[in-house]
């Protein structure tokens, strides 16, 4: 089993690994930040801190084989679904090592044996590409299903609207799954979006929908289970708008300066770390002491894993001109 | 060999690859029960049933990217938008998303698809319905751009973009759809050769498309012996088979239904140019349409398309003094 298998399968049903995963990405995102303020990081990042549990909750109720099309918010959902601290932060880094060999970036995830289709950089560019992978299951006879992640903004793009109608009409094995942070890039949803509860966009293409905490991991992993088992069982797609909130900026060069005064505080007093922090003390799993322990030890894994990318090696040159068409075109 | 109009060669290529390939899946706007509007996928739903053959909303973006997904699961989509126009509102997803997707996964997926559209002026659908926008798509690593123009290369060439692992952009000029040509169903063509459609000595013309018929009027009532290359591929492009042309006669026309600037046919002529310089006799010259909007009434856009009598006056233009012409609108004052 590959290293990555070995992550995915750790988070699946283990409290403590959800919650040791969870500040593993806390700690990745920390990092990078940093990387990037010193300038050692290259072009844009956009950080998930304080949306940890709805990626850990979601890859931790999904099968390898279901595809995710996720968003250019890209670090904590393939930390979540197994990709390694050093493939990840390699191709942040643009390295070899990275899972896209350097040639993708912050933006540009992926890992297909952990169900990560390449994350997309356009605001709803991903979502029909998961119907489009549902649709395959589909005619294949399958019970895979696919996700699409995306943001709060993306609700506005007629990629949502296109998308959730013809999975909708096709009836097809797919989880559609908001990630409302409340902000759509530098803008707060309000002045956006005439509603609060985006889900209920569903009710126009007679989809089920709901909403769920997004802070907190159970209620995500039952609510995303739900879903993927109608999928699965042939009852077609469903929305789900997790409520989360965006601790950091949308990007590298945002201070996020616009938010209302105290807001940021009051959603921090939720941060899912907090929340499975308590989770795992009040089942018994782990001790302060461990849990203090465990958190040197991931600082220390994810200080090694910066200095193993900087040390790593660039690609090739002859590596720009590879995986473009199905083999060499001279033009 | 059967004769077969230009919109049942398509028809019948992909019905040919659905009975080969279980993998091979059609949709789009009106495509499966009404059999398309220009009846290109006559009889698909009859045979193949309503899983494989499907009639979309009319939502290009989500079908679109629908068929990139599906192609990244094992499935072959072929979709059809059904005026080119129509893929403006999808292009994200084909250029952005599909072309991409092997080069941001490290060359993990594949996307066999392939996007059927209309093109091309002459039918009066007016300034929205009536552009063959190649250049929209002509300049994105990751796709290929083919485009038929006889019933032969519909059929030979739609089995190969099906075929093939990569996004194909495939180009079907309207007003050919309802041409007759006889069909070798065992004949292969592959993606990125062109075709000689006609040899001749003293002058290669290069078209794609309805203008290779265009071409080959022109060439028909010509004084000058004309070799026709229909190009078929345009990304990417049979540059050999041009260059072995090109320098043979010497001469190099481009006819191209396109707006002047932009066009595929001066990357033509910059290639010929670089690797041709002294062998050429006269300077390569290109025809195209003028920069404006596809105009509706019959007379003006039977003006904006090259035709083979402004063909000919190129050529003889030309040919007499070894200089470019100026085009129709130039010398009319325009």
């Amino acid at each position: 089993m590959s290293k990555g298998l070995e992550r995915r399968k750790a988070i699946l049903s283990d409290p403590v690994a959800q919650f040791e995963r969870a500040v593993e990405i806390r700690e990745f995102e920390n990092q990078i930040n940093a990387l990037f303020a010193s300038g050692t990081i290259r072009g844009t990042t956009h950080l998930c801190l304080g949306q940890e549990a709805l990626v850990i909750g979601m890859a931790s109720v999904l099968r390898t084989d279901d595809p995710v099309s996720a968003t250019y918010r890209s670090h904590g959902i393939a930390l979540a679904l197994g990709i390694t601290p050093e493939s990840a932060m390699g191709e942040i880094m643009g390295k070899a090592i990275g899972c896209c060999g350097g040639l993708g970036g912050s933006m540009h995830l992926c890992d297909i044996e952990l169900g990560l289709l390449p994350t997309s950089a356009i605001i709803g560019g991903g979502m029909p590409i998961a119907a489009g992978a549902a649709l395959a299951f589909q005619i294949q006879g399958n019970d895979r299903v696919a996700v699409a992640l995306f943001g709060d903004g993306a609700t506005n793009i007629g990629a949502f609207h296109e998308t959730l109608n013809l999975a909708a009409i096709w009836k097809l094995p797919v989880v559609f799954i908001c990630d409302n942070n409340v902000y759509a890039e530098y803008s707060r949803i309000n002045l956006t979006t005439p509603i609060e509860d985006l889900h209920i966009r569903a009710e126009s293409y007679a989809m089920p929908h709901f909403a769920l905490d997004g802070m907190d991991i159970d209620a995500v992993r039952e609510g995303v289970q739900s879903a993927v088992d109608r999928a699965r069982s042939g009852g077609g797609p469903t929305l789900i708008e997790a409520k989360t909130y965006r601790f950091a900026g949308h990007s590298r060069a945002d201070q996020a300066l616009y938010r209302p005064e105290g807001e940021l505080d009051s959603w921090k007093s939720r941060d899912p770390l907090l929340l499975l922090e308590e989770r795992v003390k009040k089942s018994g799993k782990m001790t302060e002491s461990e849990i203090a322990e465990m958190k040197v030890r991931i600082a220390k894994e994810i200080e090694a894993t910066v200095a193993l990318c900087q040390a790593a090696p660039e690609p090739t040159t002859k590596t720009m001109f590879e995986n473009i068409w199905s083999r060499k075109v001279s033009q | 060999m059967p004769a077969m109009r230009v919109r049942q060669a398509i028809a019948t290529a992909i019905a040919d690859e659905m009975r080969t390939d279980p993998t091979v899946i059609v949709f789009g706007e009106d495509i499966a029960a009404a059999e398309g509007p220009f009846k290109t996928t006559e009889g698909l739903l009859e045979e193949f049933g309503p899983v494989r053959v499907r009639d979309t909303p009319i939502s290009e973006m989500a079908f679109t990217g629908a068929a990139v997904g599906a192609a990244t699961m094992g499935m072959k989509p072929v979709i059809e938008i059904m005026f080119i126009e129509f893929l403006g509102v999808a292009l994200d997803q084909l250029v952005t998303e599909g072309a991409k997707m092997r080069y941001l996964s490290n060359g993990q997926l594949s996307v066999p698809m392939v996007v059927r559209a209309s093109v091309g002026g002459g039918l009066g659908f007016g300034g929205q319905h009536s552009q063959t926008l190649e250049n929209w798509v002509a300049a994105t690593p990751g796709l290929k751009v083919l485009a038929p123009s006889d019933a032969q290369s519909a059929y030979s060439l739609l089995r190969a973009a099906i075929q093939d692992p990569d996004p194909v952009m495939f180009l079907e000029s309207r007003v050919t759809y309802a041409e007759r040509g006889e069909v070798d169903t065992n004949l292969k063509m592959e993606i990125g050769k062109a075709r000689v459609v006609k040899p001749g000595k003293d002058l290669t013309i290069v078209a794609l498309g309805q203008m290779t018929n265009v071409a080959r009027q022109a060439a028909a009532t010509s004084g000058i012996d004309i070799e026709i290359i229909d190009l078929c591929t345009i990304v990417p492009w049979d540059k050999k088979t041009v260059l072995e042309s090109v320098k043979k006669t010497g001469r190099l026309v481009v006819v191209e239904e396109q707006p002047e600037s932009g066009g595929w046919g001066s990357e033509v002529v910059a290639a010929v140019v670089a690797e041709l310089f002294a062998d050429l006799k006269t300077v390569p010259i290109r025809i195209t349409c003028p920069n404006v909007p596809v105009p509706y009434n019959g007379g003006l856009e039977a003006r904006f398309l090259p035709n083979p009598v402004e063909v000919n006056y190129q050529i003889d233009q030309l040919m007499a003094t070894g200089k470019a012409p100026q085009p129709w609108w130039t010398r009319e004052g325009f």
